[in-house]
C-alpha cells in the first residue's frame, strides 16, 4: 500500500526517492525518505501496528506525533521504547514491532 | 420520544458551517442586485469579524474597504468593482468569487479559488457545486489561472447554464477513490 | 558551560521571533529546540495567514517560517537542534541534553521560554486503536512527511485546528467523512468552515464520538447526538466507515520549564489552562525569565510571533541593550499589532483572558 501524497496543490509533486534510505521493519526492507521520522515510513507503507501493549496485547501506533505520549514506541536497532514519531530514519536502521515493554537486543552498529 | 432538535433549525455559519442568505446579504460583501445583472462583479462571502484585510489592498480600483479596524467586514462598492478577480486568490479565507451573470445569452461564468489537485484543464466538463458541496449542474472550464501572484491558489473560471446562476459557488473535488482509479 | 546573553527555548514562531528581536539589539542569542529541525509548527501551516500587511497576512505559514529562519541566519543566531532543555535552575542555568547523549549547561543573562503547547486528548472506547490520533499528528504526516494517515477521516472538534486540518487532509487526497462538534455551534472561523462545507464535508453539531471499532486499526466510528446537558440522545447513533479519527479538542500550554524556573502560574481556561503570569513585556514572576507563544496562552502563530518579539525586546532590555524608553517604544509598536489581532468577537475573548494574566503578572512581580 502506498500512502504517499505524491501530488499536492501547495507542496507540489513529491521529488523522486533516488537518494532514499532503506529501513528494515520486522525483516522487510522499506523505502524511506531521508529526514522523515520512522512513523512516517511505516504509515507510508500502510503499516498500522507499531507495538502491542504489555498486559492486554492491544495494538498501538501514532497518537500525539510530538514525542510526548510514547504510544508509538518500537524497538529500533535493538533499543526498546524508541519514539518513532520523533526519531529520524537512517539507512540500514532495524525497526521491530515491540511487544510489551520490549527487550534490549544486540546493537549492530556497535554503540 | 421527543427530541429537542431546535439546534438543527438554527441558521448561519456558526451552526451549519456555511453563511446563510441573511448573513451574506447583511455583510456588505455583495453588490446590489441591479449591479450583479450589469456585468462581472465580486462576491465576498466574509460574514464574521476576523482580523484580516488583504482584499482591501489587493483591489486596484479601491472597491473593497475594510478600514483601520481590521476585524471590520469587507465592504464592496459595486460601482467601483469591475470584476477583474484580482482579489480572489488573495483572500486567505478563499471567500471571494467573481460572477458574470449574463456572460452570454444562455450562460453565466464564475471564477472561484481552488486549492486541490488535480487542477481541471481548459475545456474540461466539471461538476459545479453550491455552498454545501452538492452538485448543482455541469459546467465547462474556460480558464485556470495559476500565476505566481496567486501563490498556489488557482482560480478556475467556468461557464454554466444561467438557470443555476445563484447557486453555484465552486466545483466538486475529485474524491480519493476517483483519484485512485485515475492512476 | 556555555554562556550567552539570551537563551530561547523552542524554535517555533514565538521562539524564532524572540531570538531575532533579541539579536537585533546586539545581544548574543542561543536558540534551543528538541527537534531536528527549527520552525516548530510553522512548517505545517501551509495555508495563508490572516491579519494585515504588517502581520504578513496572505503569506503561507511555511513561507513565514522560511523568512524567519533566514533572518535568524543573517543575525548569526546560534541554534542547537536535538537539544532538550530538562530544567531551569538558579542563576538562569539551563540543563540541556543534546542528541540524547551529551548533557550541557547553558548560563544565560535572560531566558525566553517558547515551548508551545500539547494537544488535548478525548477518550472513548476504542480511542487507543491505531488510526486514532491528534489532529496535529495527522497534519504533520500530510504536510511535513507527505504521508496520508488514512483514506477516510472523522474529525472530532470544529475549532480552527479541526477545520484547517480537515481542509489540509482533503488537499492531500483523503476524504473527510464528517466533523463532529459537541457544542451546539461550530468553533472555527466561518471562512474555514465554509471551505470544508463546500467540499461536501458534513458538520454534526451537538454530537460526539461514542466509540471506535476495528481489529488492528479503526474500521468505523459511531457518533451520537448530545442534548443540551451533554447527555447522549438515545437512538441517534450513526456508524461512519472511517479508517482514521483525528482529535482536535484544544491545546494545553507546556509549562513544565516555567514551573521548573519557579514562575508563578495562574489557571486561565480560555487560553488553555495553567499559564505563567507575565507582564506586558512577557517577563514572568522570575526576573529575566520570559514567556512567549502558546506557553503564555494558546492562540495562533501570528500572535505567537508578536509575543516572541515582545519577549526578545524585554530580554534585551533587562540586559541593558535597550533603555526603558527604547524598550517601551519598540514594545508599543508590537502591542498595536497584537491588539489588532485580538479584536473582533473571536479575539476579544482571548484579549480579556490575556488581561487577567497580565494583571496577575503585574501583581506577582
Amino acid at each position: 500500500m502506498n500512502m504517499r501524497v505524491e501530488d499536492h496543490p501547495i507542496l507540489g509533486v513529491l521529488d523522486n526517492e533516488s537518494d532514499g534510505v532503506r529501513v528494515v521493519v520486522d525483516g522487510e526492507a522499506l523505502q524511506a525518505r531521508p529526514g522523515e521520522v520512522i512513523a512516517a515510513t511505516l504509515m507510508a507503507h500502510g503499516r498500522s501496528v507499531f507495538r502491542y501493549t504489555n498486559r492486554r496485547g492491544e495494538p498501538r501506533n501514532l497518537f500525539c506525533g510530538i514525542g510526548r505520549c510514547t504510544d508509538c514506541v518500537m524497538t529500533v536497532d535493538g533499543i526498546p521504547n524508541v519514539r518513532t514519531c520523533v526519531t529520524v530514519v537512517r539507512d540500514g536502521m532495524v525497526v521491530e514491532t515491540q511487544r510489551g515493554n520490549g527487550a534490549w537486543g544486540r546493537c549492530d552498529d556497535g554503540r | 420520544m421527543t427530541i429537542d432538535r431546535t439546534q438543527n433549525e438554527r441558521e448561519g455559519v456558526a451552526y451549519t458551517g456555511t453563511p446563510s442568505e441573511q448573513e451574506l446579504h447583511d455583510s456588505g460583501g455583495y453588490a446590489t442586485q441591479e449591479r450583479q445583472e450589469r456585468g462581472p462583479v465580486a462576491f465576498i462571502e466574509c460574514v464574521e469579524c476576523i482580523p484580516c484585510n488583504p482584499c482591501e489592498s489587493a483591489c486596484p480600483y479601491h472597491a473593497i474597504t475594510v478600514g483601520p479596524d481590521i476585524t471590520a467586514l469587507p465592504q464592496l462598492d459595486g460601482e467601483k468593482c469591475i470584476g477583474c478577480g484580482l482579489c480572489i486568490a488573495v483572500c486567505p479565507g478563499l471567500a471571494i468569487y467573481v460572477k458574470s451573470k449574463h456572460h452570454s445569452e444562455t450562460h453565466t461564468t464564475i471564477s472561484f479559488p481552488y486549492e486541490y489537485v488535480p487542477l481541471p484543464s481548459k475545456g474540461d466538463t466539471v461538476n459545479l457545486t453550491d455552498r454545501n458541496g452538492d452538485v448543482v449542474c455541469q459546467g465547462r472550464v474556460l480558464n485556470v489561472f495559476t500565476s505566481r501572484r496567486n501563490d498556489r491558489t488557482a482560480v478556475v473560471q467556468a461557464e454554466f447554464d444561467k438557470r443555476y446562476c445563484s447557486e453555484v459557488v465552486s466545483m466538486k473535488l475529485p474524491r480519493s477513490d476517483e483519484r485512485e482509479r485515475g492512476r | 558551560m556555555t554562556a550567552v546573553d539570551i537563551a530561547v527555548v523552542g524554535a517555533g514562531p514565538a521562539g524564532l521571533s524572540a531570538a531575532i528581536e533579541g539579536a537585533r539589539s546586539g545581544a548574543s542569542v542561543l536558540l534551543l529546540d528538541e527537534n531536528d529541525k527549527p520552525g516548530g509548527q510553522l512548517f505545517k501551516q501551509i495555508h495563508k495567514f490572516f491579519g494585515s500587511r504588517e502581520h504578513r497576512a496572505g503569506t503561507r505559514g511555511i513561507d513565514i517560517g522560511t523568512q524567519l529562519l533566514s533572518e535568524a541566519r543573517e543575525l548569526s543566531i546560534d541554534i542547537w537542534l536535538n537539544a532538550e532543555v530538562c530544567g531551569v535552575y538558579d542563576n538562569n542555568e539551563l540543563a540541556v541534553v543534546v542528541n540524547h547523549s551529551t548533557s550541557k549547561t547553558v548560563r544565560a543573562g535572560a531566558i525566553v521560554l517558547a515551548t508551545g503547547a500539547t494537544e488535548n486528548a478525548v477518550s472513548f472506547p476504542g480511542w487507543t486503536l491505531p488510526g486514532v490520533m491528534s489532529a496535529g499528528a495527522a497534519q504533520t504526516m500530510v504536510n511535513i512527511h507527505r504521508v496520508l494517515p488514512g483514506h477516510r477521516v472523522l474529525m472530532i472538534g470544529s475549532g480552527n485546528v479541526g477545520v484547517i486540518v480537515s481542509y489540509q487532509l482533503l488537499q492531500a487526497g483523503a476524504d473527510v467523512a464528517a466533523i463532529v462538534e459537541a457544542a451546539p455551534s461550530l468553533g472555527g472561523y466561518g471562512v474555514h468552515t465554509a471551505k470544508v462545507r463546500r467540499a461536501g464535508v458534513p458538520f454534526y453539531t451537538s454530537h460526539t464520538v461514542l466509540k471506535a471499532e476495528g481489529a488492528d486499526r479503526v474500521e468505523s466510528a459511531v457518533i451520537v447526538e448530545l442534548d443540551k446537558d451533554w447527555n447522549h440522545v438515545p437512538e441517534t447513533e450513526k456508524t461512519l466507515a472511517v479508517d482514521t479519527i483525528c482529535i482536535a479538542a484544544g491545546l494545553t500550554p507546556l509549562v513544565e520549564l516555567g514551573r521548573s524556573a519557579g514562575c508563578h502560574v495562574v489557571f486561565e481556561p480560555t487560553l488553555g489552562g495553567w499559564i505563567p503570569a507575565h507582564d506586558s513585556y512577557m517577563e514572568t514572576s522570575v526576573p529575566a525569565v520570559f514567556v512567549a507563544g502558546d506557553i503564555a496562552g494558546v492562540e495562533e502563530a501570528s500572535t505567537a510571533m508578536e509575543e516572541g518579539r515582545l519577549a526578545g525586546i524585554g530580554a534585551a532590555a533587562v540586559l541593558g541593550y535597550y533603555g526603558a524608553d527604547e524598550r517601551n517604544a519598540l514594545s508599543q509598536v508590537v502591542w498595536n499589532r497584537l491588539d489588532a489581532l485580538r479584536s473582533g468577537p473571536y479575539g476579544r475573548k482571548r484579549r480579556e483572558a490575556k488581561e487577567v494574566l497580565l494583571r496577575a503578572g503585574e501583581n506577582a512581580t
